[in-house]
C-alpha cells in the first residue's frame, strides 16, 4: 500500500494524542487534581492538538473535506465512521475532563469519572482506527489479530512518553506513568516482534492463478495500460525486502534507545523529551512499514504472483 | 446505506468469455465513453498530453500467459476486469458516508458521486481493484453495470444494455439476471463452468467468467491420416481425373 | 434498506444523434454520433450497418478524442524556415491555394510527371486516382504498395478477388478456419464478430503466426511459423492433399484452368504460354476424342490431368500436371521443409488430414438451386466449409505474391472458394483475372497540359504493359510497371522520397502527399529519408524535392517536413464516399456503400481536403473539373462531386439511390436527393442478393447477368481461376531473351525466378543476402487493436492504453541471450540499430522478436508533450529497415520489395539483439525534438 503521509501522520500524531489523553485521564482519575496547572493545561492542549491536527490531515486527503461530516453517519457498519463518531464523542468529554481537572471550573467529584471516560473513549477511538486496517481483508498483513493491540500500545507508548516529557518539564518528576511507559513500549516491541513474524510466516497462498480463474502456470504478459494507474499507485507499492529489514532493525534499535532515555530520565527527566521523540519517529518507521508491507490482494492481478 | 440489502430482487451481472476474448479494448473505451458523460461524470484525465497519462477507467484488460503444465506451450489469455458486483462486498460496508451502495432491486453496487468523501476505503476493500479515484472530481468510481442505459426509456429496447457489451465486436461479454436460473447468462455459466474470481474472499461476486476452452489441436475424432506416400501419387491422381471423367 | 438516492435511470445525454461512418480505421463502421449542444459526446456503432451491425472497436469508440484532439491543425501554413525546422507561417486559405495551383501549373505545363502524387490512408481513391488522370501524372499512387498489394495482386491474378476487405471467410457456415498472418486486418469488426461466431459453433480455428496474441491467442490451434516460410509450409499441406488425392477435381475442371493446355517447349518463345486454336481460344483435351478442343466447349471429357501432343506436334501438359508435378516432388514434402519453416512434419500431415476431412466429409448443402455459366442447372449448392483469410504476414515479405498464390492454390485444391463456407467474394469481386483497367503513363501518353488517356494504376498481363522510358527505364518515379516491379498494381509508395532525392529515374519538383506520415512510421529507413526530405542540390542550393505540398489533420512528424501545409478536418467535420469503385465496404451477401456526413462543424481555418483537391482542380482548369466555359465543374466540392460526378454513363461514386427519383441501384442517373437519400437510410445503402446469386458467383449464371446489368463487370463472362498464370510467364519469357520488350541483364535471373506460373517458395531476400549467423532473428510488427498507425498516440484515451511499447522476445531465447524482462536491448540489423526495452514472452516463434507497430513517436509532434513516453520509451522498427537491398552483383540496389509487385518487405527483416551496454531508461535513436507547430500544449 502507498504509504501516504497524511495517513501516517493522523495515525501517529493522533495515536500520541490519545494516548495521551487517555494516560491524563487515568493518571488524573487515580492522582486528582493536578499538582500543575500550566501541565495540565499544556497537556491537555497538547493532546488535543495533536488529535485535531491528525484528523486534520486525514481529512487533507479526501476528496471532498466538506462533506467529512457525511461519514459519521455509517457507524453501524463502518468501522471508518465509527473511529469518526469516537473521536467527536471524545472531544466534549475531554473539554470537560480538562476544565474540571484543571480547576477552571471547580468539579473535583468528576475529575474521576470525566477521566476515565476520556481515557476509555480516546482508547476506543484507537481501537477504532486499528479495526479499519484489521478488517481489511484484502491486506494480509493487515488482517490480523495483532493489528489492533499493536494501534493501542503505540498510542500508549507514544501518549506515556510524551506524558513522561511533559511530566518532565513541568515537574521534574517523571510521575506515576514512567513503568507504563516502559512497559508499553516493552509490550510494543513484542507485539510488534509478533507481528512481523506472524506476516512473515503467514502464507502468501493466493496465487494469480486464484484471482485471475487461469491456474498455476499463469503469469502477467500485458498490462492494462502503460502507464500507472490509481490502482497501481495506491495499491502497487512495494519496498524492497532488503529495504524493509533494515527499517524493522531501526525501529528496534528506536525501541531500545527509547527504552534506555527513559530509564536515564529516572536520573535525568528532560532525557525524556528527547525520548518521546525518538518514540514518535519509531512510530512513523513502524507505520510507514505497515502500510508499504501491506500487499494489497489486488496486486495479483497486476503481475505479483502472490499475495 | 452502506449496510448491504439481505437479497436482491434481481442479481444483475456480466459473463465474460475468456475464449472469445481478444484484447482489442472496445469495452474498454466504451466505457470509458458513456461513463464520461453519464451517470457519475466525468471521468477525468491527467497529463493527458504528457509523460505519465493516466485517469480512472472503469474497465480494463490485462493480458496474461499461462504457460501448459510442461512449461512449453502456453496461451495468451486477455482478461477484462471491472466491478463484479458482488453480493457480500465490503466495499459497501467499509464506506463511512454511505455513498457506497448495493441496491436491493438489482443488485448493482453504486457510489453516490455527491456524498462520496474520496476516502478512498472502498477502493482498498475491493480485492478486484474496481475503485478508482477521480482526482479532479474527488469522488470514487466504479462500474455502475451502466445503470443509467440499461433501464434507459430513450434506448430501443435492444441497446438497454452496458456501453461494453453492447460495444464488444466479438461477443464476449453478456449481461443478464444471474439470480435467475433460466435466463441466458446463467444458462451460458453452467454450460461453460463459468467461475467466481477469488472465491475465498467471500465477496460473492455477481459477475462471472468462463474459462478458456481446452484447445482442439489434437486429431479430431474422426478424421483420418492421409495416406502416405507410396510413389504412387501421380497414379491416384490420374485414377481420379479418370474418374471425373467417366462420371463416377 | 430505504435511502438509496434517486438516481436519474433515464438520462437523456443527447439532444441529436447523427449516423455517418467511422474513419479511425480503414474498416469504415457504421457510428452513431450522440451530440448535445453540438459537441460530441458518444459514439457507438451503428445496428442497422452492414460491416458492424451496431458493434464498435477499441478506436471507433474513443473517436471524440481524436475528433477533439489538441494536436489539430488549424490554419494553412507555409514553410518559412529550413525544411524540417518546423518554422512556418499561417497563411489564409486564398494564399494556400494560390500557391499550390502556381507550383502545379508550373509542372503541368512543363511536365506533368514531375508531380508526384501520393496519397496514404486514402479512403476517396477513386477520386485522387481521378485527379491523377486529369492532371497527367502517372506518378501517383495510394498506400497500397507499402501495405498488402501482394494479396491484391495474387488475389486478382488467381480468383478474381482477394483476401484483404475484399472477401471474406463464410462465417456462418464455415467449419474450419485457417488464418495466415493476421493481428488485425481491415476488416477489423468483421473479423472479429466472425470469430466470435466461430467460437460459438464450435468451428475449429487454426492461426498460422509467428506470434500468439490477440485473434491467435484465441485459435484453437497455433502454428507458430517462421517468418517468411509459409509458402514452404502450404506447399507441404498440398502436397500431401496430392499425395492422398483429396482434391475436388470436379471444381478444379470446370471452373479453373487446370484442364488448359500448356505448351511444353523448353527453350521457345511459346514456352509455358496456353496452347491456343486459330480463335485465339484457349484449349482442353477431350479424354474422348483424344484431342484439344477449345475450353468453350463444355460437354468435352476434360482431362484434369496428363501430357499430350497437339495435332501440330507440339508438347502439351495440363496446368494442373505440371501442379501436382511440382508439389509432389520431395523437396515439398512436410518432412523436407518442417525445418525451416519450423512446423513439425507431424502436425503438417495432420492439418492436411483435417483440411480434407472437413472439406469433403463434412460438406454443407443449401437448398438453393443454382445455374452455372454453362447453363448446367444445380439443384443444390454444395460447400466446402474450409475457410482461409490471410494479410501482411504473407504480404509483407518478398515472396508474398508467390505464397498468397500458394494459399489460394490450396483453397482452390479444396473446391472453397465461393462456396458455401468457404471463402467469399464481396462486390464489385470477382472480377475478370486480372481487371480489364492497364497503367496508363507510357512516354506517348504523358504531354504537357494534358490528361492522362486512361488511369495510372492497372493490371499488366505482359512486358508490352510495362511503363517504361524509351531506353528501358522506369517512367514513374516508384519504378512500378519498370523491371525492378513489373506488377507493381499499387504503386510503390515507399520508394518514392528515396528515388526522387536521387532523382532516379529522374527528379521530380512538387511531392505532393495526403495523409501519409512518410517521414516516420509509413517510411522505411528514417534517418535517410529524412536527408532524403532535407537534401539539397550542391549546385543551386535548392532543395533536391523542390515542393513539397501535404494534407494532414495532425500535427504529424510529416507536417513538419513540408512546404506547404493544407489541413484538413476531422472525420466528423466532412462528406466522404465510401464506394464501389474504390475499396467497398460490401458484404458477401451483396454490394454495399457508405457515406460519411459532417456531423459538427469545423470551429479551425480548415478545408475538407477532397473538396480543396477539385477546387485546385478547377483552378488548373483540369478537363473533368471544370466546365466548358472554365468555372469549376463541382462549385459545391466533394459532395456535389458525390451526387454528380459520372465515371461512366449512369455510373457513379454511390451505386444507392440513383436515377431521378432515387429508386435506381448501380446504375442511373445522378440524384439530387442522394445524399439525403444515404442521411435517412443511416448514410449506407446495401442490396442483398437473391439466395441463388450468393454463391459461385465467379461461375454462377444469374449473378455474371445480374452483376453485368449492374455495372460490376463488362460482361457476363465465367472467371475462370488461373491457378497457372500465364502473364508471370510472360514476363518470364522475355526476361529468358524472348520478344521485344526485355530486362536489362541485371535483372533477368531475378525475374526468371520469381515470375513462375506455378507457385512456389523462395527464401525472402533479405535473410538470402545477408549473413544468417550474423543477424539469426526475424523482427516484426503486429498491429494494436487500439491503435491505428500513428494516429492513435495522440487520443488521450488509447494513449493511455499503448503509450509505449516493448520489444516482445522468446522466454528461453532471451534467457540464451542473458537478456531479463526490463532490460534494454539493441536490435541490429544489416541497416542499422535501435535500442529498447525487452518483454519476455512464451507466445513467440523463438526466431522472432516483435513489437507493436507506429507507437514510437518523435518528441515534439502530435501535440504531445517532449517527454511522451512514445517519444522516450516508445521506438520503431522502421529505423532498421533499409528501403534497398543490400548490393547485388553488378552494384544495383534493389528495393526491398517483392520483384513481382514491388510490395515492401517490411517483415524481411532480420536482426541480432543483445543485451544493451546502456541500460538507461530512454529509448534510440533519439532524433532532435520537433516544435508541434506550436499545436497541443
Ligand atoms: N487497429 C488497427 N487496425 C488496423 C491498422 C492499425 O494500424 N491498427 N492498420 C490497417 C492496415 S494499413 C493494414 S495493412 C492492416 C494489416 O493488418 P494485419 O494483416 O493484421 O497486419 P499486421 O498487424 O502487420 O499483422 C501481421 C501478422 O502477421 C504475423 N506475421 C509476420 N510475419 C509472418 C509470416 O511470415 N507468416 C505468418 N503466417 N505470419 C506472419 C505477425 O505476427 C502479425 O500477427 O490492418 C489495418 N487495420
Ligand atoms: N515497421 C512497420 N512499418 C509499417 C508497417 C508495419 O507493419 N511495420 N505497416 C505499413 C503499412 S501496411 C501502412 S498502410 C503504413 C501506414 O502508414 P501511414 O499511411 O503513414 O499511416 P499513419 O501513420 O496513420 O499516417 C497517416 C497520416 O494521416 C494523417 N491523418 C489522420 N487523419 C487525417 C485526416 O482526416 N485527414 C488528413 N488529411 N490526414 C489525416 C495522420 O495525421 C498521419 O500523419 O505503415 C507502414 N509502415
Ligand atoms: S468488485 Fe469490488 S467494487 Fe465491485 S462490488 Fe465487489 S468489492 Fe465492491
Ligand atoms: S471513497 Fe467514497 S464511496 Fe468510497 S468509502 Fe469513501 S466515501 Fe465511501
Ligand atoms: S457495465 Fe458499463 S460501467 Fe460497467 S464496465 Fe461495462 S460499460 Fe463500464
Ligand atoms: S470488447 Fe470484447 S473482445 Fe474486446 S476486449 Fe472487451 S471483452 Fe474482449
Ligand atoms: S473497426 Fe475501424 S471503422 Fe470500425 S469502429 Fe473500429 S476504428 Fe471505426
Ligand atoms: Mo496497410
Amino acid at each position: 500500500m502507498n504509504p501516504a503521509y497524511s495517513v501516517i501522520f493522523f495515525t501517529t500524531a493522533s495515536g500520541a494524542g490519545y494516548g495521551l489523553l487517555a494516560l491524563l485521564g487515568l493518571t488524573a482519575s487515580s492522582v486528582g487534581q493536578s499538582p500543575s496547572l500550566a501541565f495540565v493545561l499544556v497537556s491537555m492542549v497538547l493532546a488535543l492538538a495533536l488529535i485535531t491536527a491528525g484528523l486534520l490531515s486525514s481529512t487533507f486527503h479526501l476528496g471532498h473535506p466538506e462533506r467529512a461530516w457525511r461519514a459519521l453517519s455509517q457507524w453501524k457498519t463502518s468501522w471508518l465512521s465509527r473511529e469518526g463518531v469516537a473521536a467527536i464523542v471524545t472531544y466534549p468529554f475531554a473539554l470537560a475532563f480538562g476544565l474540571a481537572w484543571s480547576g477552571l471550573y471547580p468539579a473535583p467529584d468528576a475529575i474521576a469519572p470525566l477521566g476515565v471516560i476520556t481515557a476509555l473513549l480516546s482508547l476506543i477511538t484507537v481501537f477504532t482506527t486499528g479495526k479499519i486496517y484489521a478488517t481489511l481483508k484484502t491486506i494480509r498483513a493487515w488482517h490480523q489479530p495483532l493489528t489492533v493491540p499493536v494501534y493501542l500500545f503505540f498510542a500508549l507508548a507514544s501518549g506515556s512518553a510524551l506524558h513522561l516529557a511533559l511530566s518532565a518539564f513541568f515537574t521534574r518528576d517523571p510521575g506515576p506513568v514512567a513503568p507504563v511507559a516502559l512497559l508499553s513500549l516493552g509490550t510494543l516491541a513484542v507485539l510488534k516482534f509478533l507481528y512481523w513474524r506472524a506476516i512473515d510466516q503467514a502464507p502468501r497462498d493466493r496465487t494469480m492463478g486464484d484471482a485471475t480463474g487461469l491456474g498455476d502456470h499463469v503469469r502477467q504478459w500485458e498490462v492494462p495500460h502503460t502507464t500507472k494507474n490509481f490502482v497501481q499507485r495506491e495499491m502497487g507499492f512495494v519496498v524492497a525486502r532488503r529495504h524493509g529489514k533494515r527499517l524493522r532493525g531501526l525501529f528496534y534499535i528506536l525501541l531500545l534507545v527509547a527504552v534506555l532515555l527513559e530509564l536515564l530520565a529516572i536520573t535525568i527527566p528532560l532525557v525524556s523529551i528527547i525520548a518521546f521523540f525518538i518514540v514518535f519517529i519509531s512510530a512513523w518507521v513502524e507505520r510507514w512499514l505497515f502500510f508499504a508491507q501491506g500487499e494489497h490482494v489486488v496486486t495479483l492481478f497486476y503481475g505479483n504472483a502472490q499475495a | 446505506m452502506t449496510a448491504l440489502p439481505q437479497t436482491t430482487s434481481k442479481k444483475l451481472g456480466l459473463v465474460i468469455d475468456l475464449d472469445t476474448c481478444v484484447g482489442c479494448q472496445a469495452c474498454a473505451t466504451s466505457c470509458k465513453e458513456w461513463n464520461t458523460q453519464g451517470y457519475s461524470a466525468p471521468l477525468a484525465d491527467e497529463d493527458t498530453r504528457g509523460a505519465d497519462p493516466h485517469g480512472p477507467w472503469l474497465n480494463r484488460i490485462h493480458g496474461y500467459e499461462v504457460e501448459d503444465t510442461n512449461g512449453k506451450d502456453s496461451r495468451v489469455v486477455h482478461f477484462p476486469r471491472s466491478c463484479l458486483h458482488c453480493e457480500t462486498p465490503a466495499c459497501v460496508t467499509v464506506c463511512p458516508t454511505g455513498a457506497s451502495y448495493k441496491r436491493a432491486e438489482d443488485g448493482i453496487v453504486l457510489i453516490n458521486p455527491d456524498t462520496c468523501i474520496g476516502c478512498k476505503l472502498c477502493s482498498w476493500a475491493c480485492p478486484y481493484g474496481a475503485r478508482e479515484y477521480d482526482v479532479q472530481e474527488g469522488v470514487m468510481k466504479k462500474c455502475t453495470l451502466c445503470v443509467d442505459r440499461i433501464y434507459n426509456e430513450n434506448f430501443e429496447p435492444e441497446d438497454r444494455q452496458p456501453a461494453c457489451v453492447k460495444a464488444c465486436p466479438t461477443g464476449a461479454r453478456h449481461f443478464g439476471d444471474l439470480g435467475d436460473e433460466n435466463s441466458a447468462v446463467s444458462q451460458l455459466v453452467k454450460e461453460r463452468g463459468g467461475f467466481d474470481l477469488l472465491p475465498e474472499m467471500g465477496y460473492k461476486p455477481t459477475n462471472k467468467y468462463l474459462p478458456p476452452r481446452a484447445k482442439r489441436d489434437t486429431p479430431q475424432a474422426g478424421i483420418e491420416a492421409l495416406p502416405k506416400g507410396d510413389g504412387s501419387a501421380m497414379d491416384r491422381l490420374f485414377k481420379l481425373a479418370d474418374r471425373l471423367l467417366s462420371g463416377n | 434498506m430505504s435511502a438509496e438516492p434517486a438516481i436519474a435511470l433515464s438520462p437523456k445525454t443527447w439532444d441529436e444523434i447523427k449516423t455517418t461512418t467511422c474513419y479511425m480505421c480503414a474498416c469504415r463502421c457504421g457510428i452513431k454520433v450522440y451530440l448535445k449542444d453540438g459537441t460530441v459526446t458518444y459514439i457507438d456503432g451503428n445496428r442497422d450497418h452492414p460491416v458492424n451491425k451496431g458493434v464498435i472497436c477499441g478506436k471507433g469508440a474513443a473517436g471524440i478524442k481524436q475528433h477533439y484532439s489538441p494536436g489539430r491543425l488549424s490554419k494553412p501554413l507555409i514553410r518559412v524556415g529550413e525544411r524540417g525546422s518546423g518554422e512556418f507561417r499561417e497563411i489564409e486559405w486564398e494564399e494556400a491555394l494560390q500557391t499550390a495551383t502556381t507550383w502545379l501549373s508550373d509542372v503541368r505545363k512543363s511536365d506533368p510527371k514531375k508531380l508526384a502524387f501520393f496519397t496514404g490512408r486514402d479512403q476517396s481513391q477513386g477520386l485522387t486516382g481521378w485527379w491523377a488522370t486529369q492532371f497527367g501524372t502517372p506518378n501517383y499512387a495510394a498506400h497500397g504498395g507499402f501495405c498488402s498489394v501482394n494479396m491484391a495482386a495474387a488475389g486478382l491474378y488467381t480468383f478474381g478477388g482477394s483476401f484483404w476487405e475484399f472477401g471474406e471467410p463464410d462465417w456462418k457456415h464455415t467449419k474450419y478456419f485457417l488464418l495466415f498472418g493476421v493481428a488485425e486486418d481491415h476488416g477489423s469488426n468483421p473479423i472479429k464478430a466472425g470469430l466470435g461466431k466461430l467460437k460459438k459453433r464450435g468451428a475449429k480455428f487454426v492461426s498460422v503466426n509467428p506470434i500468439k496474441t490477440g485473434y491467435s491467442a484465441i485459435a484453437d490451434e497455433w502454428v507458430g511459423v517462421r517468418p517468411g516460410t509459409d509458402g514452404l509450409f502450404v506447399g507441404a499441406i498440398i502436397h500431401e492433399l496430392l499425395n492422398a488425392g483429396q482434391i475436388d477435381g470436379e471444381y478444379l475442371n470446370r471452373y479453373t484452368n487446370s484442364p488448359w493446355l500448356v505448351i511444353d517447349n523448353k527453350g521457345a518463345a511459346d514456352h509455358g504460354l496456353f496452347a491456343r486454336d486459330e480463335n485465339g481460344s484457349t484449349l482442353v483435351w477431350d479424354a474422348h476424342k483424344k484431342a484439344p478442343v477449345s475450353t468453350s466447349d463444355h460437354e468435352a471429357a476434360r482431362a484434369l490431368m496428363g501430357r499430350f501432343t497437339l495435332p501440330d506436334g507440339r508438347n502439351v501438359a495440363t496446368s494442373f500436371q505440371l501442379i501436382a508435378e511440382r508439389y509432389l516432388a520431395p523437396e515439398n514434402a512436410p518432412d523436407a521443409v518442417t525445418e525451416r519453416c519450423g512446423v513439425p512434419a507431424d502436425t503438417i500431415r495432420r492439418l492436411a488430414a483435417e483440411l480434407a476431412h472437413v472439406a469433403f466429409k463434412e460438406t454443407v448443402t443449401l437448398d438453393v438451386p443454382w445455374t452455372d455459366f454453362t447453363g448446367r442447372r444445380h439443384e443444390k449448392m454444395i460447400g466446402r466449409p474450409v475457410a482461409m483469410h490471410a494479410m501482411r504476414g504473407i504480404s509483407a515479405h518478398a515472396n508474398g505474391f508467390q505464397t498468397c498464390r500458394a494459399i489460394h492454390l490450396l483453397q482452390i485444391m479444396l473446391g472453397t472458394i465461393d462456396t458455401p463456407g468457404g471463402f467469399r467474394y464481396k462486390a464489385p469481386y470477382p472480377r475478370p483475372i486480372p481487371p480489364h483497367i492497364k497503367p496508363t503513363g507510357k512516354p506517348d501518353q504523358i504531354w504537357p497540359g494534358e490528361p492522362l488517356p486512361g488511369p495510372p494504376l492497372g493490371f499488366v498481363t505482359g512486358p508490352e504493359d510495362l511503363l517504361l522510358a524509351a531506353d528501358g527505364t522506369p517512367q514513374r518515379i516508384d519504378k512500378a510497371y519498370s523491371w525492378d516491379a513489373p506488377i507493381a498494381a499499387h504503386g510503390m509508395m515507399h520508394m518514392v522520397i528515396t528515388n526522387a532525392a536521387k532523382r532516379d529515374p529522374y527528379g521530380i519538383d512538387v511531392l505532393f502527399m495526403y495523409m501519409a506520415n512518410m517521414s516516420w512510421n509509413s517510411a522505411m529507413n528514417i534517418p535517410d529519408t529524412l536527408k532524403y526530405l532535407t537534401a539539397k542540390d550542391e549546385t543551386t542550393g535548392d532543395y533536391v524535392i523542390p515542393k513539397i505540398i501535404y494534407s494532414d489533420a495532425y500535427a504529424s512528424e510529416m507536417v513538419h517536413y513540408a512546404d506547404l501545409i493544407l489541413p484538413d478536418t476531422t472525420y466528423l467535420e466532412r462528406w466522404d464516399c465510401i464506394s464501389l469503385l474504390d475499396r467497398p465496404i460490401s458484404e458477401a451477401d451483396g454490394p454495399a456503400d457508405s457515406i460519411r456526413q459532417p456531423v459538427v462543424e469545423p470551429e479551425r481555418d480548415v478545408r475538407p481536403f477532397q473538396t480543396v483537391l477539385l477546387d485546385l482542380g478547377a483552378r488548373l482548369k483540369l478537363p473533368g473539373m471544370t466546365t466548358q466555359e472554365g468555372n469549376a465543374r463541382y462549385p459545391g466540392g466533394y459532395p456535389d462531386y458525390i451526387v454528380n460526378h459520372e465515371r461512366a454513363p449512369g455510373v457513379g461514386p454511390l451505386a444507392g439511390f440513383r436515377g431521378a427519383e432515387g429508386t435506381q441501384s448501380g446504375k442511373g442517373a445522378p440524384n439530387p436527393n442522394q445524399l439525403q437519400a444515404y442521411i435517412d437510410n443511416g448514410c449506407h445503402w446495401f442490396y442483398e442478393l437473391p439466395d441463388e446469386h450468393k454463391y459461385f458467383k465467379h461461375v454462377n449464371k444469374g449473378y455474371l447477368d445480374w452483376a453485368t446489368g449492374f455495372g460490376l463487370i463488362g460482361k457476363p463472362e465465367p472467371i475462370i481461376h488461373q491457378l497457372y498464370c500465364e502473364p508471370l510467364q510472360k514476363f518470364r519469357l522475355a526476361a529468358e531473351g524472348h520478344g521485344a520488350i526485355q530486362p536489362p541483364d541485371g535483372h533477368r535471373a531475378r525475374i526468371i525466378e520469381a515470375f513462375d506460373p506455378i507457385p512456389f517458395w523462395y527464401p525472402p531476400f533479405e535473410g538470402d543476402r545477408v549473413d544468417e549467423a550474423k543477424f539469426p532473428m526475424h523482427a516484426v510488427t503486429q498491429r494494436p487493436m487500439a491503435m491505428y498507425h500513428a494516429w492513435g498516440s495522440q487520443n488521450s484515451w488509447l494513449r493511455q492504453i499503448l503509450g509505449r511499447n516493448w520489444l516482445y522476445i522468446a522466454k528461453e531465447r532471451a534467457h540464451s541471450l542473458g537478456i531479463e524482462d526490463g532490460d534494454w536491448v539493441t536490435v541490429t540489423s544489416h541497416h542499422g540499430q535501435i535500442k529498447g526495452q525487452a518483454k519476455l514472452m512464451n507466445g513467440v516463434n523463438p526466431d522472432t522478436v516483435w513489437t507493436w507497430n507506429a507507437i514510437g513517436k518523435r518528441s515534439g509532434t502530435w501535440g504531445l508533450k517532449k517527454d511522451a513516453p512514445e517519444a522516450k520509451q516508445g521506438f520503431l522498427l522502421n529505423h532498421l529497415i533499409s528501403e534497398l537491398l543490400p548490393e547485388r552483383e553488378g552494384g544495383y540496389r534493389f528495393s526491398n520489395s517483392d520483384p513481382v509487385t514491388g510490395q515492401a518487405a517490411w517483415y524481411d527483416l532480420r536482426v541480432r539483439v543483445e543485451k544493451s551496454s546502456d541500460q538507461s531508461n530512454i529509448s534510440s535513436p533519439q532524433f532532435p525534438t520537433l516544435n508541434n507547430l506550436g499545436v497541443g500544449q
